[in-house]
């Protein structure tokens, strides 16, 4: 079993950084809702007031991992142009889609959606997780902030599903390869 | 002493919306610098070239970082300016949810290809 380099930095970026940032999205919505609405219940411990706050703080360093690793790591092996007289495409993803009319949408659409709409989640979470732990639970006397907050919250989490989707999707039709090929186990003998 | 839920003790003094506002604000200004970054550089070669910031990457290195200076400038401006303030939150969470649908609406590509 084995992985190239690319392949293994794409699975970091999308599966690591991006679907984690996904999942945490959903129970941070409810979270911040929950938090911000309520009063700290009488036997809740400091421990207990903290963890909604690392975990913005998390989402917050999964998100930029997330768009920086997109943008510098990967994409430049997206969009490497193939050298002239080249005709297995295979190496150069953007090519690849841009040469059948069946696939060039998933370039000139969801590539040029992804790669901007992607960067409004760190620039989102990272207000929301500034503005709740400066907050914390007093964001229940200012719900004008906290609906705008919550509504960035929400602006986060679709654009990160627009990303994943279509990033799995160009993964899908035109794979990022290339690099040293990483060994993962050895496979027995038939 | 030190409130572990955020809230203001007794004695001191409740917190402001300024430095909530601000963050919101400039998240909305961030959000639109970059769809605008975006939006201009592609349709301006001249724009276009001048973002390449990072030849790999292209002028989309460009129009990140532009937009990450300009949504971090904005904040600390309005930071050191509503701070300690009490602003017409309304006005200005409304005004950053424009800016952000506006992003939302300039980054999709069939928008873009209207101008």
């Amino acid at each position: 079993m084995e992985i190239t380099a690319r392949a293994l930095w794409t699975l970091i970026h999308g599966l690591g950084f991006g679907a984690l940032y996904l999942l945490a999205c959903s129970g941070a919505l409810m979270e911040f809702y929950r938090f911000t609405t309520s009063s700290a219940p009488p036997e809740s411990t400091p421990g207990q007031e903290r963890f909604p706050k690392v975990y913005f703080f998390a989402m917050t360093v999964l998100a930029w991992a997330a768009v920086l690793t997109g943008t510098y790591v990967i994409y430049p092996w997206y969009r490497a142009a193939p050298p002239p007289g080249t005709t297995d495409l295979s190496m150069f993803p953007q090519r690849l889609l841009m040469s059948s009319p069946t696939t060039t949408g998933w370039h000139s659409l969801g590539m040029e959606w992804k790669e901007h709409v992607a960067w409004f989640c760190p620039i989102s979470i990272t207000m929301v997780s500034f503005v709740f732990i400066r907050y914390g639970r007093s964001l229940k006397n200012h719900p004008q902030l906290r609906a705008a907050v919550l509504s960035f919250a929400v602006a986060s989490f679709v654009a990160a599903g627009i990303a994943g989707f279509f990033g799995a999707m160009i993964n899908k039709f035109a794979p990022v390869q290339g690099g040293h090929t990483i060994q993962l186990s050895q496979g027995e003998e038939k | 002493m030190n409130m572990p839920n955020g809230a203001a003790s007794p004695n001191s003094p409740a917190l402001t919306n300024g430095s909530g506002a601000a963050a919101i604000l400039a998240a909305g200004i961030g959000s639109f610098a970059l769809a605008m970054l975006a939006c201009v550089g592609d349709k301006l070669a001249a724009v276009k070239n001048s973002l390449i910031f990072y030849k790999p990457t292209g002028p989309l290195s460009g129009v990140t970082t532009g937009a990450i200076l300009i949504w971090l400038v904005s904040w600390v401006i309005l930071e050191w300016r509503w701070r300690n303030k009490t602003v017409g939150a309304g006005r200005i969470a409304a005004l950053a949810l424009a800016l952000l649908a506006l992003s939302l609406l300039l980054t999709f590509p069939p928008v873009v290809d209207l101008f």
